[in-house]
């Protein structure tokens, strides 16, 4: 199977849809039933919608699923299982890390892109030094994952699960 | 959204042409575009995607400045080891704005071309001359928040909101511009954005079928780079106004003053006259007062936005005397 006018979703293949009004997020909600990724704002300002692209977070509700034929897309459901979940779902769990739910999903996908970033050296505003080693700071955090709204306000704990994984101690 | 026929660019001239055409628009990381599709501000009838054109490069040039493609990035720009150690300015400016989410997609060239947040440019059932000329302008007497002190007419208020850009300003960056013609010109980036005068729904100087290739940084200067964003929460959010700002102390004398603020006005505001007060002078709270009377002679707010007068000129000071060393 060429990646001619495909995306792999989670490892994969599947055919880009038609109507290219379709965005990545709908492809993944609506054309593939795959609704752990959530629709919150549909404008870019909540989170909710955040996958990973070729490694990269980045928000499915303001990208088209046409321009994204030969991506690998990652969601929540291909980052662990109930049985088997990842290190940061496991420590949302753990930490009591939402009251709803519904951001979590995009919490978890943005949170595993962002350590990536901090390991990467990657600043950010809330980094005193453009240069160096990046750490994983309450003040970092907060700032890194601003892109991800809590309408319930479990910020606290969701910090406390990835500060967790981020020390590799408890929190 | 509207439906439309979607095209996909495989070389400059193809996207020129495509481009070119009357409903035409091209769509980069699609971060502003399509958040405006939704909301039906912008309905084009072709949307060409300009991602596998390549344009995506950061490189040194020969002169010791740098290259910016206009598919690069904002992520990819910032954590650029050369513009973090040469241009802190512009990497502090552009992790200033939005979310990593959004800078990830965003790039040079939309980021560059991004529309106003004016609230009623953004809601179709509202009066605005920008999305359709001659309706009037909802925000004159209306809520004007965001809006200009500097620089706007009696058609248009609204402001410029990026923030890259006002880092690109105060570094005298030029931008690249390929023509629908096979031509290519440079504009530089204090001259890109536009006001509004009796013409708001021009942002900028591009032409139908014009596709900006990238940003030219002139050979990094000496000096301090700062880049103070002041906004109602202290993320993810637009700039009341901000500074950025190129200083350098000769002695215990100012020898440069390179400065661009954003908020302000329909495009990053740089005034040389501003500069030229400060420069041979010794820093201080008197000095950075003239410096403010000289950026704001023509200030006028809209009543919401009035607070954005003293606040550029508090901005302005808290920027210098970190420049400059100097304890206000
Ligand atoms: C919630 C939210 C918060 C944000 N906060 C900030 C902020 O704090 N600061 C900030 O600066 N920005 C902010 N942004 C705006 C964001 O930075 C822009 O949406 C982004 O930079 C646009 O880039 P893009 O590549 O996605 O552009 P697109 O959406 O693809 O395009 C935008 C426009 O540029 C044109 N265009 C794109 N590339 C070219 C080119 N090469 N030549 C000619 N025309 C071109 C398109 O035709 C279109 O008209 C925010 C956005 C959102 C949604
Ligand atoms: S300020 Fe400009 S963009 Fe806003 S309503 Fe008036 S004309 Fe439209
Ligand atoms: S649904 Fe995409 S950011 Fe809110
Ligand atoms: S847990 Fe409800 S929105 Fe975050």
């Amino acid at each position: 199977m060429s990646s001619e006018n495909r995306v792999t979703i989670n490892g994969e293949a599947h055919p880009l849809p038609d109507d290219p009004r379709v965005s990545l997020l709908d492809m993944l909600r609506h054309n593939l039933g795959l609704t752990g990724t959530k629709k919150g704002c549909d404008h870019g300002q909540c989170g909710a919608c955040t996958v990973m692209v070729n490694g990269v977070r980045i928000n499915s509700c303001l990208t088209l699923a046409v321009m994204h034929d030969g991506d690998e897309v990652t969601t929540i459901e291909g980052l662990g299982t109930a049985e088997e979940p990842s290190a940061l779902q496991q420590a949302f769990v753990d930490h009591d890390a939402y009251q709803c739910g519904y951001c979590t999903p995009g919490q978890i996908c943005s949170a595993t892109a962002m350590l990536e970033e901090i390991a990467n050296g990657w600043p950010s505003d809330a980094s005193e030094n453009l240069d160096g080693t990046m750490k994983p700071s309450a003040e970092e955090i907060r700032e890194r994952m601003s892109g991800n709204i809590c309408r319930c306000g479990a910020y606290a704990n969701i910090l406390a699960a990835i500060t967790e994984v981020a020390s590799g101690e408890p929190a | 959204m509207r439906p439309f026929d979607y095209q996909r660019a495989d070389s400059r001239d193809h996207a020129g042409q495509l481009t070119a055409g009357e409903h035409a628009q091209a769509i980069a990381g699609g971060t502003n575009l399509l958040d405006l599709m939704k909301l039906q501000v912008e309905t084009p009838q072709t949307l060409v995607d300009i991602n596998r054109l390549g344009h995506r490069e950061i490189e040194d040039r020969d002169d010791g400045g740098m290259w910016i493609g206009a598919l690069a990035t904002n992520t990819e720009t910032a954590v650029h080891p050369r513009v973090r150690s040469d241009y802190p300015v512009l990497a502090r400016a552009i992790l200033a704005g939005a979310t990593q989410q959004l800078r990830n997609r965003a790039t040079t060239g939309g980021n560059l071309c991004q529309r106003t947040r004016c609230y009623y440019f953004t809601n179709i059932d509202q009066p605005c001359n920008k999305r359709e000329p001659g309706s009037g302008c909802g925000a004159i007497e209306g809520i004007a928040k965001l809006h200009a002190v500097l620089g706007a007419s009696s058609q248009c208020i609204a402001t410029y909101p990026g923030d890259m850009a006002v880092a690109m300003s105060a570094l005298d960056a030029q931008v690249e511009i390929a023509g629908a013609d096979g031509g290519t010109r440079t504009v530089p980036v204090r001259d890109f954005h536009r006001l509004p005068g009796d013409t708001p729904w021009k942002d900028n100087v591009l032409e139908p079928g014009d596709l900006i290739t990238g940003v030219t940084l002139p050979p990094p200067v000496k000096g301090r780079q700062l880049y103070r964003k002041v906004r109602e929460r202290s993320s993810y959010a637009f700039a009341l106004c901000s500074v950025a700002a190129i200083v350098a102390m000769d002695g215990d004398t100012i020898a440069r003053a390179d400065l661009a603020f954003g908020g302000l006005a329909h495009k990053p505001w740089h005034d040389p006259e501003v500069g030229q007060v400060l420069i041979g002078q010794k820093p201080g709270a008197d000095l950075f007062n003239r410096a403010a009377d000289v950026l704001l002679r023509d200030a006028r707010g809209y009543g919401e936005n009035d607070f954005k007068i003293p606040l550029a000129r508090r901005t302005l000071a808290a920027v210098l005397a970190e420049a400059t060393g100097v304890e206000l």
